[in-house]
């Protein structure tokens, strides 16, 4: 079909679905101001310092939202739904309808392999915009008082660090469900593939959205945005509001695709105990993102209904109640840093038995502490409110249900201990990651039971203690996970290898750069030092530690800039990668690499335990030398077979 | 929807998959009115209510329970193959959703003392109508898309799926109703 690939910008997906946006944009706005118009209202004021940025909020707002929906539409998600709206039919399995190379991915895509890929690059680069803004504001703390930032601009860019790096987390985590999940339960897609499109490109305008939000007076209320502050900062508020309400609408659609998926298209002889580790936290993920996600939805459009048409949930004038925001605010949002972790957490499990070549220990016990995890998860959130003035006998039971979190986190500690203990490890970049996952997320667990403790979080709530507290989950229970899941892929994904020598060099330069960091932070923050403010005293006696924090961020942002240098070179340059290079049994590494583009052609039975490493006798019904001799038919592009450990296939 | 070239089996077992993906949606959705529902309780307990019009409630409930029930026997009509009785039920649970959107929007909205600006109850009141009448909107629009293409021709017995959703949406959009009725309009009394 060349009609496809007709050259020119418009036939690429993003640009079309960007022009829509702004068409959809300057409507929305119009129509608005048409109708404020009409009732006698100002439409047009231009007075930045005021707050005023030429339309008026309401009008901001709607365009907003019809920019989002136009990008949708300008983008070509919506054509087949529209069309089944219309009685037509279209192809289960469209052909890809894009150019090739990079290209296809700025389009649309069904493929879920292809939208992992566009995930996994967008969080890569929603990251490295969230990691600028932190080297611009911890810039400004490396020394007390204020000198490159106003406070008003501190507190914008510290607060969007914060939320632009929680999309990219989403996003991050969406990239390896999408891309893992159908491989490793022996499916060819997703249960809805153009809702996982959707899911994916909404995405885009929400993060547009969220971004602008700098430019129209920004906001200043961290990445909570609690009200009242929040009902009363500039136009940037509503920007926040509304990108996060989008990335959510994607969570929301995302889960609900994984859960369908892993019901539904399992393989044969997959049953539950069965299925890779990974697919088990995937899972538990989706389920909190599926519920929990919705009531941060709502908590932010009650505050947007605050500011737009002056209703009064939170206002105490109007007898409204700012706790009420945070109670529903957290009733998403402590689970949501389960969304962060816990799939990073199943990396770790999925990839500790193939660099020990052991079986994963207590198997059974690691996949339901995720769903552990995940429910009591929901019975903590108002340890966050200790000091918010809620009900002081609501503490207590809060206090116990989060102490409790730590049984089922245990019994993965112990999991990869067992797991690790005896076994033949080796030192890859992936593995290295993962060990440095372990030791970190035990940094951040420990420092938690302290912030769960009423006693001693009245002290430590709002401190830099906190900072240092969730970044060590985060990064524990996300970044080396991510990374190790990267690498680990990589040669599935591209066909090729990356750099070993360089991706060691991130490992090495990242670990003690994050060490540095947290428990600098944990320090400055147990000798006085308030989260969210650009200045401090010098007499608190930190100015040590927040300059080595400045400079372990830069160590961090630097390491990442060489994965991601290693990682596009090696794409197009690396040595071609084996079909397995780590020697796994999961079914996904029974394909060549890059995995063909409907995964598997021959549906397969499983007919063993996961991770029997060292006992005989397979996991999956494959014949890798179906697919490898086919494979072979086309010539190679050239460069050796390689892979670190030496081995081809096992 | 794109499913007319699947063989029995296969349209039966990717139903079961939509089957699926539309209950958690619809389990997904229900936070959103749980949510508000229990912000209701929490800034008015069980004490204070708006003051409402209490024929227009009442009049609007009833048109919306009775809805569901035309909206049950289009289901149950076009799985036995009787499409006329299809059509005509799922248009009278068109032209009472229509009527209820008109009451609560058309008619309540308007009559109410204040506006959603007043204080944190009416705000609750317009937020919670709101939400639902959106809800009761895209559940018109659902069944309209759906009617249509019945009148194409694309729906029989064997295979109806969409015929389904748009009613078990129905159904949910309902028993929302019946959950913020008594909430809105029956426990507590106004404030003097
Ligand atoms: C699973 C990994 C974890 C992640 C990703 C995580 C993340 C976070 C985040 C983001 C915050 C800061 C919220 C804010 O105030 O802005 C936080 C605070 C808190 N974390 Fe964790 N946490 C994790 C594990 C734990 C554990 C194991 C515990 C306790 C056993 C815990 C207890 C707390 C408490 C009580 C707070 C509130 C502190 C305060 O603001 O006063 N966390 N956590
Ligand atoms: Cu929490």
């Amino acid at each position: 079909m060349k009609d496809t690939q007709k050259a020119g910008v418009f036939s690429i997906g993003l640009v079309r679905g960007l022009i829509a946006m702004l068409i959809g944009f300057l409507t929305g706005a119009a129509f608005v101001s048409l109708i404020r118009l009409i009732l006698g209202l100002s439409v047009w004021t231009w007075n930045p310092s005021g707050n005023q940025f030429g339309f008026a909020e309401s009008a901001w707002v709607v365009g907003a939202i019809f920019g989002a929906i136009a990008f949708m539409l300008g983008v070509g998600v919506l054509s087949d739904w529209l069309k089944w709206m219309n009685g037509q039919q279209t192809a289960e399995h469209p052909a890809d309808a894009f150019a090739s190379g990079w290209k296809r991915y700025l389009s649309v895509s069904f493929d879920h392999k292809a939208i992992g890929v566009q995930y996994g690059v967008t969080s890569i680069v929603v990251i490295g915009l969230a990691g600028i803004f932190a080297l611009i504001f911890r810039t400004e703390l490396a020394q007390p008082g204020m000198q490159l930032l106003t406070l008003e601009r501190y507190n914008t860019i510290m607060s969007l660090h914060g939320i632009v790096m929680i999309v990219g987390i989403l996003l991050g985590v969406g990239a390896m469900s999408n891309y893992l999940v159908p491989l490793m339960i022996g499916a060819n897609d997703m249960a809805f593939p153009r809702l996982n499109a959707f899911a994916y490109w909404i995405n885009v305008p929400a993060a547009v959205i969220l971004l602008s939000s700098y430019f129209l007076g920004g906001f200043d209320t961290g990445w909570t945005g609690y009200p009242p502050l929040s009902a009363k900062a500039p136009l940037g508020m509503d920007m926040f509001f509304l990108g996060v309400y989008f990335a959510g609408l994607s969570s929301i659609l995302g889960s609900l695709n994984v859960i369908a998926t892993t019901i539904r298209l399992r393989a044969k002889g997959m049953h539950y105990f069965r299925m890779p580790i990974f697919v088990w936290t995937a899972l538990a993920t989706a389920v909190i993102g599926l519920t929990a996600t919705q009531l941060i939805g709502l908590s932010f459009q009650m505050v947007l209904f605050e500011r737009v048409f002056g209703m009064g949930f939170f206002a105490p004038d109007k007898g409204g109640n700012p706790i009420l925001f945070q109670h529903l605010f957290w009733f998403y949002s402590h689970p949501a840093v389960y969304v962060f972790v816990l799939t990073g957490l199943g990396v770790i499990s999925e990839l500790l038995p193939v660099f020990a070549r052991k079986p994963l220990f207590g198997y059974r016990w690691v996949a339901l502490s995720s769903f552990g995890i995940a429910l009591v998860g929901f019975l903590v959130w108002a340890h966050h409110m200790f000091t918010s003035g809620m009900s002081p006998y609501l503490r207590i039971p809060f206090m116990y249900s989060t102490l409790l979190v730590a049984v089922p986190t245990g019994v993965k500690f112990f999991s990869w201990v067992a797991t690790i203990w005896e076994g033949k490890l080796s030192f890859e970049t992936p593995m290295l990651f993962v060990l440095g996952a372990i030791s970190i997320f035990l940094l951040g667990g420990l420092s938690g039971p302290p912030n769960a403790t009423v006693a001693t979080d009245l002290h430590l709530q709002d401190t830099y203690w906190i900072v240092g507290h969730f970044h060590a989950t985060m990064f524990g229970g996300f970044v080396f996970p991510f990374f190790a899941a990267i690498y680990y892929w990589f040669p599935k994904i591209t066909g090729r290898m990356y750099n070993e020598k360089l991706g060691k060099l991130h490992f090495f330069l990242m670990l003690p750069g994050f060490y540095i960091q947290s428990l600098s932070q944990m320090q400055a923050g147990l000798l006085g030092m308030r989260r969210r403010i650009g200045d401090y005293d010098p007499a608190l006696g930190i100015n040590l530690q927040q300059l080595l924090i400045t400079i372990a961020a830069f160590v961090i942002f630097f390491s990442v800039v060489i994965a991601v240098v290693n990682l596009i070179y090696s794409a197009r340059r690396g040595p071609i990668a084996a079909s397995n290079p780590w020697r796994s049994r999961s079914p996904e590494f029974m394909l060549p690499s890059p995995i063909p583009q409907h995964n598997y052609e021959h549906a397969f039975e499983v007919v063993g335990e996961p991770y029997d490493y060292g006992i005989a006798g397979a996991y999956v019904s494959i014949d890798p030398d179906r697919y490898i001799a086919k494979e072979e038919e086309q010539p190679a592009a050239g460069g050796a077979v390689t892979s670190p450990t030496g081995a081809t296939t096992d | 929807m794109s499913t007319g070239t699947l063989s029995i089996a296969d349209y039966h077992k990717k139903t079961v998959t939509n089957r699926l993906g539309l209950w958690l949606f619809i389990v997904s959705d229900a936070f959103v009115f749980a949510g508000l529902f229990i912000a209701r309780f929490y800034l008015y307990g069980a004490g204070v209510r708006p003051e409402l019009s209490q024929i227009v409630g009442l009049i609007v409930t009833s048109i919306l329970v009775l809805s569901s029930f035309f909206a049950n026997r289009g289901e149950v009509s076009m799985a036995y193959g009787d499409t006329k009785g299809y059509f005509r039920n799922t248009l009278i649970t068109i032209i009472l959703g229509i009527a209820f959107l008109i009451g609560v929007v058309g008619v309540e909205w308007q009559i109410a003392p204040y506006g959603p600006d007043h204080d944190a109850l009416w705000s609750l009141f317009y937020t919670m109508t709101g939400f639902h009448a959106f809800h009761v909107l895209t559940g018109v629009i659902f069944l309209v898309i759906v009617y249509r293409n019945a009148r194409k021709g694309l729906y029989t017995a064997e295979r109806h799926f969409p015929v389904e959703a748009a009613a078990v949406y129905w159904h949910f959009v309902d028993v929302v109703w019946v959950f913020f009725y008594p909430a809105l309009y029956l426990i507590g009394l106004p404030p003097i």
